[in-house]
């Protein structure tokens, strides 16, 4: 083998597929049983989430098989959708027409683009110093103060949000981890974000008693969390050996991932309800928008990314 | 082929999903009635209909502003399929050309308050609808409220924001025996807003 890295994300890209394969089969039989209506619900709910992992999958693959351009370009591209879910959602004026098209064509691009060319400090204030002063200065110049702060601080919201936090996952390519490809770092923390939200999902349908949020997110109990998060938490552990961490180190980056990306998913909630909607958006067929897939990602790739370079990166 | 490619370039940019509310897509000669905040609602309101109703639903559109350039013309002639009128001349009845479309069967769709407006509901409509539906009364009148578009791309801008905008389409309305033109009107502009 001269290229043991080959080896093991093909691996782990097979047992994903082998995985998703079996859950796919085993939600269309499910599918087919149920009866009453909350339970077709909850089987939808599953069968969309599955649905919605083989996209994520055939990403990986292809991230792994053409390399970090292409992997740039397919976050670049979720980064896209999230923040028109977001704008599209979000009541603005026509007068922030300007501060969005910069927020579009130019904060965007360039955030990948500095993926790209590995300049890890401009990555980390482009966002939140430059489209912070910039913006506001184009809603600013059209004179409309109705709803000003309102709105300024909502179109860097999104920006953070779907652009920033977002990055942080493709940033991990970046990263110098001595022998271990960085793209293995990219498989542990997207592994463990979409399992712990699908565990919490489940052990939450199986033995939720205490609603943590009823106001925010009133499917999420307390036993969800706790059994789900701490079930993915061990499948981190077990991942230690595709990443530089030691198997109690993993379980503690995988823990954050959880805490993180449990959190995010409230916040998230908490924002789009304060909007009136259910959903992000309608790209998932009915079963909401790529933000809803992602909104763990994004409070769960920052913290990541900041706590492997500061702990593990040369 | 070019019309397909237009419609892909509106679905990436503006989105263009046609929620049908108040009727479904039909074959049936109507008359699509939209609030008008931007350009692209033309291209918007034929995008989100059903490919095989785009040929028989023809957009009116300003002579001064699609039938000027070559591409302009190439657009709103050659694709659209659109209907041209003149929104400057007084001598001749403006609504000429929509009474021939409407006779020889085709659907149209237009935009009652005649220019771009600025506001986030729309502004009052022009008498044109009145007179199509008091002289084609079996044509039906459906609303159509376009939102997001505003503010993907407000008057005087040219680069759209991709924002996904989306047209309602609400429950046809019709002109009641003796409805007096004002009272009609606003009946209309209610039923646009109504979608709001």
């Amino acid at each position: 083998m001269t290229f043991p890295a080959l080896g093991t994300m093909g691996y782990l890209i097979g047992g994903v597929v082998l995985l998703l394969a079996a859950a796919s089969i085993v939600g269309w039989l499910i599918a087919r049983r149920v009866t009453s209506d909350a339970a077709r619900d909850t089987v939808r709910n599953l069968n969309s989430r599955i649905k919605a992992w083989w996209v994520m999958v055939a990403i990986f693959a292809a991230a792994f098989i053409f390399g970090k351009a292409v992997t740039i370009l397919l976050f670049l591209a979720v980064s896209f959708y999230c923040l028109r879910e977001f704008y599209s959602l979000t009541p603005t004026h026509p007068s922030d027409h300007a501060a969005m098209a910069a927020a579009f064509y130019i904060f965007l691009p360039l955030q990948y683009w500095l993926v790209w060319i590995d300049w890890v400090t401009m990555l980390t204030i482009a966002i939140p110093v430059y489209s912070f002063l910039a913006l506001p200065v184009l809603s600013m110049l059209k004179g409309v103060t109705a709803d000003y702060l309102q709105r300024v601080a909502k179109i860097q919201w999104g920006l953070m949000l779907a652009v920033f936090c977002i990055s942080h996952a493709p940033a991990l390519l970046m990263l110098d981890l001595g022998g271990v490809p960085p793209v293995q770092l990219l498989f542990f923390l997207v592994t463990v974000v979409q399992l712990s939200d699908v565990l919490q999902y489940i052990a939450g349908k199986l033995f939720g008693r205490h609603k943590m949020a009823p106001n925010v997110s009133p499917s999420k109990t307390w036993e969800g969390l706790i059994l789900g998060g701490l079930a993915a938490t061990a499948v981190g552990a077990a991942l230690w050996w595709i990443t530089p961490f030691s198997p109690l180190e993993a379980a503690g980056l995988a823990f954050a991932i959880v805490v993180a990306g449990a959190l995010g998913g409230l916040v998230l909630s908490a924002v789009k309800r304060s909007l009136g909607a259910k959903d992000w958006g309608v790209m998932i067929e009915g079963h909401g928008g790529a933000l809803d897939r992602m909104d763990s990602v994004t409070f769960a790739a920052p913290l990541f990314f900041h706590l492997v370079n500061y702990f593990f990166a040369r | 082929m070019i019309g397909e490619l237009i419609v892909a370039a509106t679905r990436l940019t503006v989105g263009g999903h046609g929620l049908w509310i108040g009727c479904a897509p039909s074959e049936k000669q109507r008359i699509y009635f939209a609030n008008h905040s931007s350009h692209l609602d033309t291209i918007l309101v034929w995008a989100a209909m059903p490919p095989h109703l785009r040929r028989r639903v023809r957009p009116v559109a300003a002579a001064d502003y699609w039938g000027k350039g070559r591409l302009q013309r190439r657009i709103s002639l050659g694709v659209l399929n659109a209907v041209l009128i003149d929104r400057q001349t007084r001598s001749s009845d403006p609504l000429e050309p929509l009474k021939e479309a409407l006779a020889a069967g085709d659907s149209l769709i237009i935009f009652p308050e005649g220019t771009r407006g600025t506001g986030e509901l729309p502004s009052a409509f022009k008498p044109g609808l009145y007179h199509l539906a008091k002289a084609f009364p079996e044509v039906e009148l459906v609303p159509v409220f376009l939102d997001n578009l505003r503010r993907a791309l407000p008057k005087g801008s040219l680069l759209p924001v991709p924002l996904s905008c989306v047209a309602r389409f609400g429950c046809p309305i019709q002109l009641e025996a003796g409805e007096a033109k004002a009272a009609f009107l606003d009946r209309g502009r209610e039923a646009v807003v109504g979608l709001a």
